[in-house]
Formats: C-alpha cells, sequence, structure tokens
C-alpha cells in the first residue's frame, strides 16, 4: 500500500468540516508556519523537491523565491482550481473532499509569500464546489486561522474564491490572471512573469491546487523527509486521475516508484481493462502529452520498465515517451479508433484557442478540419503530411503553451499510428463501420543491443 | 427593464468588496454569473449594459468578456440546458450514443431549444468529470455515468418539475 500524505483522511467521516479536519490533526501546518519565518518555509519547500502538479512540473519553492518583494507594494498567491486539462479532475476530488487541506495549504503558503489577499480561481463549471470551499473558509475564519491577527502572529490574511465562466486557457497563468481582473482569458506576454509583475502588476505567485495542498505535509514532515519519497527528482505523492477504458476510474495518489503497469492492472489502483479487452494505448498526462502504444508505454524503448514518474515517462523525449504532466490518465482498449480520438482532441484545442495567435487560432482549425476528413474516410494521404506539417508550424510560435498542447497530440498520433490514419485513407468505406483494432500495437519492440 | 433586488444588491457588494480599492471590474465575471441566474438564464445587451453601469466600467468591456467564455448565454435558453460532453474521455466512454439518444428522444439537434421551452441541449468541452463518463452538466449540478435510462429519468424530473 503506497504511503498517503494527500489523501489519508479523505474517507473519514464529516472531514469537510472543521470540527473533525482538526481532530484529525488538521491545521498543525498553520501553527507550525506561523512560528517560523517566512523565508524558513520556502527553504522547507525547496527542499522537498516539491515540483508545480498543474502539469509543468517546476519546482514549486524556486518558483516561490523569484518573487519580488517590493517595499510597499502587496503580493498576491493565486491557487489555479481552473482544473480542464482532459482526462484531468484530481483537484476537483481534493476540493470536494478535503477542502480545509487545501484552505490549510493556503494560510501556510500565503504567509510564506506575504500574501494578505489569496484567490482561489476556480473553473466556473465547479459550481458546487464553490459552496464548500466557501463553507471551509467561514469556518477556519471562525477559528481565528484566518483574518486578522491569525493565532497572535501579527499576519493577517483573507482567502476569497473566484468562479471562472467556461475557458481551459485561464489554467494559463497569466491568463487566469488577466480573468481575475474581469477580462477576457488572453495570456500576456512573458516576461515580465508574474512573480515580477502579476496580479494588477504586483508580484504574484500562481500555484495549482494539488501542489498547495502539499505544503501541508512538508509542513508537517519537514521537506527532507518528503524528499526521501518517491524517486530522483520525483519527490512526494502524486494524485494521478484515471479514467478511459478501465474498470475503475477514479483518483488515486501513488509514490511515484509504481510501474504504469501496475498502475493499470492492480486491483489497487485501475484494475485492468473491462471485458477481457486489450490494452491499446494510454496518454498518460492529461490530453496535451503524447498518446503511446501499449508497447512503448509499458516499457521504454530501451527495454526498461516504465514507471509512474516525471522522469520514467518523459524517457526517450517525444520520439518514444511521453510526461507526467497533470497527471491525467486516459486509457484506450483495442476496440478505440485512434483517429478518433486525436479529432475529440483536436477540436476541443480548436474550442479553447483564444485566438490572440495566428498559428494557434488558425491552425487549431484546419487541424480540426483535416481530422474530420480523415476520420470520415474522406481524407487523402496528403492530408497526413499536411497535417504533420500545421502541427510543427504552431509548436513553439506562440504566445503561451496552448499552441504545444494542441500540437502534440496529433503529433504523437502520427508519429506512433500512422499506419492507422493511412488504412483510414485507403478503406474510405470500411473506416465508417469498422476500426482499425489492436494492429501491433502491443507486440514488443525489438532493442537494438 | 432589469434590475437586481435589494437583496442581490448586497450580494454584488460583498462580491465587489473581495478585491482592492478601484479594482471592482474584477467583479465582472462572478456578476455575470448572477445576471444570468436572475434575468432568465441569459445575457440580453439591456442586462450587459446595467451590469457596466453597476462597476463603472464601459458597456464594451462586458461584452468583450462575455462573448468570451463558454458559461455565458448570447441567446435565449430552454429552461433546462444539458450540456453534454464530448471530449476524448467523454467519447471513449460513448458520450456519442447518449448525444443520439437524447437528439432522438427531445427532437432536437445540438443547440436547439424544443418548441415547448423547456429543454435545451448543447455540447460542451471536457469538465472535469472524465471518471465519471459519459456525463452532463445541467445548472449548477453534473450528472454522471450516463445511460439511456439516466437520461429518461433526468428528463421525467425536469418535466415533473414544472
Amino acid at each position: 500500500m503506497a504511503k498517503k500524505l494527500l489523501l489519508e483522511k479523505a474517507h473519514v467521516e464529516g472531514i469537510r468540516h472543521y470540527d473533525v479536519y482538526r481532530r484529525e490533526g488538521g491545521y498543525a501546518a498553520v501553527e507550525k508556519a506561523l512560528k517560523m519565518e517566512p523565508a524558513a518555509i520556502v527553504e522547507e519547500v525547496k527542499k522537498s523537491g516539491l515540483r508545480g502538479r498543474g502539469g509543468a512540473g517546476f519546482p514549486s519553492g524556486m518558483k516561490w523565491s523569484f518573487l519580488a518583494k517590493p517595499e510597499g507594494v502587496p503580493r498576491y498567491l493565486v491557487c489555479n482550481a481552473d482544473e480542464s486539462e482532459p482526462g484531468t479532475f484530481k483537484d476537483r476530488y481534493l476540493m470536494e473532499f478535503l477542502p480545509h487541506l487545501l484552505i490549510e495549504g493556503l494560510i501556510v503558503s500565503s504567509f510564506a509569500l506575504g500574501s494578505n489577499r489569496t484567490y482561489i480561481y476556480i473553473r466556473g463549471e465547479y459550481a458546487w464546489i464553490v459552496g464548500i470551499l466557501e463553507q471551509a473558509i467561514a469556518e477556519a475564519k471562525q477559528n481565528g486561522f484566518l483574518g486578522k491577527n491569525i493565532l497572535g502572529s501579527g499576519f493577517d490574511c483573507e482567502i476569497y474564491v473566484q468562479r471562472g465562466a467556461g475557458a481551459y486557457i485561464c489554467g494559463e497563468e497569466t491568463a487566469l490572471i488577466e480573468s481575475l481582473e474581469g477580462k477576457r482569458g488572453n495570456p500576456r506576454i512573458k516576461p515580465p512573469f508574474p512573480a515580477i509583475k502579476g496580479l494588477w502588476d504586483c508580484p504574484t505567485v500562481v500555484n495549482n491546487v494539488e501542489t498547495l495542498a502539499a505544503v501541508v505535509p512538508i509542513m508537517n514532515m519537514g521537506g527532507e523527509e518528503y524528499a526521501k519519497i518517491g524517486v530522483g527528482r520525483s519527490t512526494g505523492t502524486k494524485l494521478i486521475s484515471a479514467c478511459g477504458n478501465i474498470n475503475k476510474p477514479g483518483v488515486y495518489e501513488i509514490d511515484m516508484t509504481i510501474s504504469v503497469e501496475e498502475f493499470i492492472y492492480s486491483d489497487e489502483y485501475c484494475g485492468g481493462i473491462p471485458n477481457g479487452k486489450r490494452l491499446k494505448a494510454c496518454i498518460p498526462g492529461g490530453s496535451s502529452v503524447p498518446i503511446l502504444p501499449a508497447n512503448l508505454l509499458l516499457k521504454t524503448a530501451k527495454g526498461e520498465t516504465r514507471l509512474m514518474n516525471y522522469e520514467s515517462l518523459s524517457d526517450g523525449g517525444f520520439a518514444t515517451g511521453s510526461m507526467m504532466g497533470s497527471g491525467g490518465f486516459i486509457v484506450l482498449d483495442e476496440d478505440q479508433c485512434v483517429v478518433k480520438n486525436t479529432l475529440t482532441l483536436a477540436r476541443f484545442y480548436r474550442h479553447e484557442s483564444c485566438g490572440q495567435c495566428s498559428p494557434c487560432r488558425e491552425g487549431t482549425g484546419w487541424m480540426e478540419k483535416i481530422l474530420t476528413k480523415i476520420e470520415n474516410g474522406k481524407g487523402a494521404m496528403s492530408d497526413i503530411d499536411l497535417l504533420w506539417d500545421i502541427q510543427r508550424k504552431i509548436e513553439g510560435n506562440t504566445i503561451c503553451p496552448l499552441g504545444d498542447a494542441a500540437a502534440w497530440p496529433v503529433a504523437a498520433a502520427i508519429r506512433h499510428f500512422r499506419d492507422e490514419f493511412e488504412w483510414h485513407v485507403n478503406n474510405p468505406a470500411r473506416c465508417q463501420t469498422q476500426n482499425y483494432g489492436l494492429a501491433h500495437y502491443a507486440d514488443p519492440i525489438h532493442v537494438p543491443a | 427593464m432589469v434590475k437586481f433586488s435589494e437583496d442581490k444588491l448586497k450580494e454584488v457588494q460583498s462580491m465587489i468588496d473581495r478585491y482592492p480599492k478601484g479594482k471592482q471590474k474584477s467583479a465582472l465575471i462572478p456578476l455575470l454569473h448572477l445576471a444570468q441566474d436572475e434575468f432568465g438564464g441569459w445575457l440580453s445587451a439591456e442586462t450587459m449594459d446595467y451590469v457596466a453601469s453597476i462597476l463603472g466600467i464601459e458597456p464594451i468591456e462586458v461584452y468583450e468578456v462575455a462573448t468570451f467564455y463558454s458559461m455565458y448565454n448570447l441567446k435565449p435558453v430552454g429552461k433546462h440546458v444539458f450540456e453534454v460532453c464530448h471530449t476524448g474521455p467523454c467519447m471513449l466512454n460513448g458520450s456519442d450514443h447518449i448525444i443520439a439518444y437524447i437528439k432522438r428522444k427531445l427532437d432536437i439537434n445540438v443547440g436547439e431549444t424544443t418548441a415547448d421551452g423547456m429543454f435545451t441541449l448543447k455540447t460542451v468541452e471536457c469538465l472535469g468529470a472524465c471518471g465519471y463518463a459519459p456525463m452532463m452538466q445541467m445548472g449548477i449540478n453534473y450528472r454522471e455515468h450516463l445511460t439511456e435510462a439516466k437520461v429518461d429519468a433526468i428528463i421525467e424530473e425536469c418535466r415533473n418539475k414544472q
């Protein structure tokens, strides 16, 4: 049984409420933190090796240390709860069932960063969670953990929940800040980074929900102890939201030493694939990361067992690897069509492009159109090359990473499943009634000595 | 004429108070949610102009936000709006079939409202419920693990709420 740092108490009855959470040891991290120097807390987070859990995996302590501290200017902490990456629903789980864990992490982090006014920006569709969070905030305040002069420390802090209104792009930190200022979610050109000029032009740190919740166990056990869990630069635990064709979809907390195979097939996690079907492919870290065929998913190109951590999932680069991303783990069984799946993702990115940069605004639309043609048996062989060409021209040519996020799934699908695309072109009638199937995607790969 | 009640105006003020002085424009997105809920489930030009006047900003600043975010309705919708997710993970679990079933059952296409003004069907992109697919949003709640029987029950439930 893997060690749980975040979800251990998720099933305790009434844990959503302050009294139960407190009885179970909650808010000890705040008591400890308020007796420390803010800089010492940042140091603990650095030592923990915690990496941003939203997708990019940037070291959180380092991000905190970049925060500018000009005299007389307020600083802000913003919690990114705009969880919108297809396949990802871990932050929702955390906020719904353990709201006080997030609030506790936010208070500690606000103190470390000197934020007296902290915002949780939550996606608009998670409307019912707003009430759960506001209830937790009110309870924390009643008990002296928020408001003026918290626990007599002289530190004041308020937390507010802001609802978005339906826009994937607002998960990008500068778009989120724009949205929080009451504008369209158009990402800003960086630099300046939010750490220098963020919300209302003040120094700002934007962190994911899971990242901020992880600050609680880091405080309680100390950064060094936290860093001992996991492997290499993948320290601590990670929430994985598993979905697609598996027996037990849901949110799992893993320490990052288990193999992908164990995660998919063991009863502790996904419980295998329904109806005795075989594994065809998987998108291991949210829809933006490269899809891998079964053979490259379970073993790296070098023939090593692939593990559920940052380094192992990206082993082989984009040629033969993928990414940990946001932890949105999407499994495709042998009956699924990779072209169709790629089309739904291309449509998603076309819908979510903010429209600022031409390569993304135009390119995502073209990719959707071409994929629609191929999926409907109206594609030509040259369309596959055209698709490849378009995705290459989007990647790296946009203000924010949405362009890359739209390009990668298409690139990986063609890279690993080109024969399935060609089969659609060569069998225009058959591809309407039948799927290409598993083909050779699960076959062992020959690794040259 | 659109106007918030006294109670709602208090709510509006508490929204504005969440931000530092002079940054009241930040309340725009929550305020548009409130306005949409209050004034018939959609944002007319009149409603948007009213919101602009409350915040002391130009109407165009409201229009550009209202047209950007997918949760704001810019034309009237039915009493119950079914927003069915059809992105990858939901598609893998049969969302196409659910959408086709609702279309048949209500005799409308995606984007349309039934003649009696009861139901609007929309398709939406990923709502973060991938493990509970297929799913749809209805009001502020999610309806998950949809089947034909569940869809029937939801339609029945809406009709009974009349």
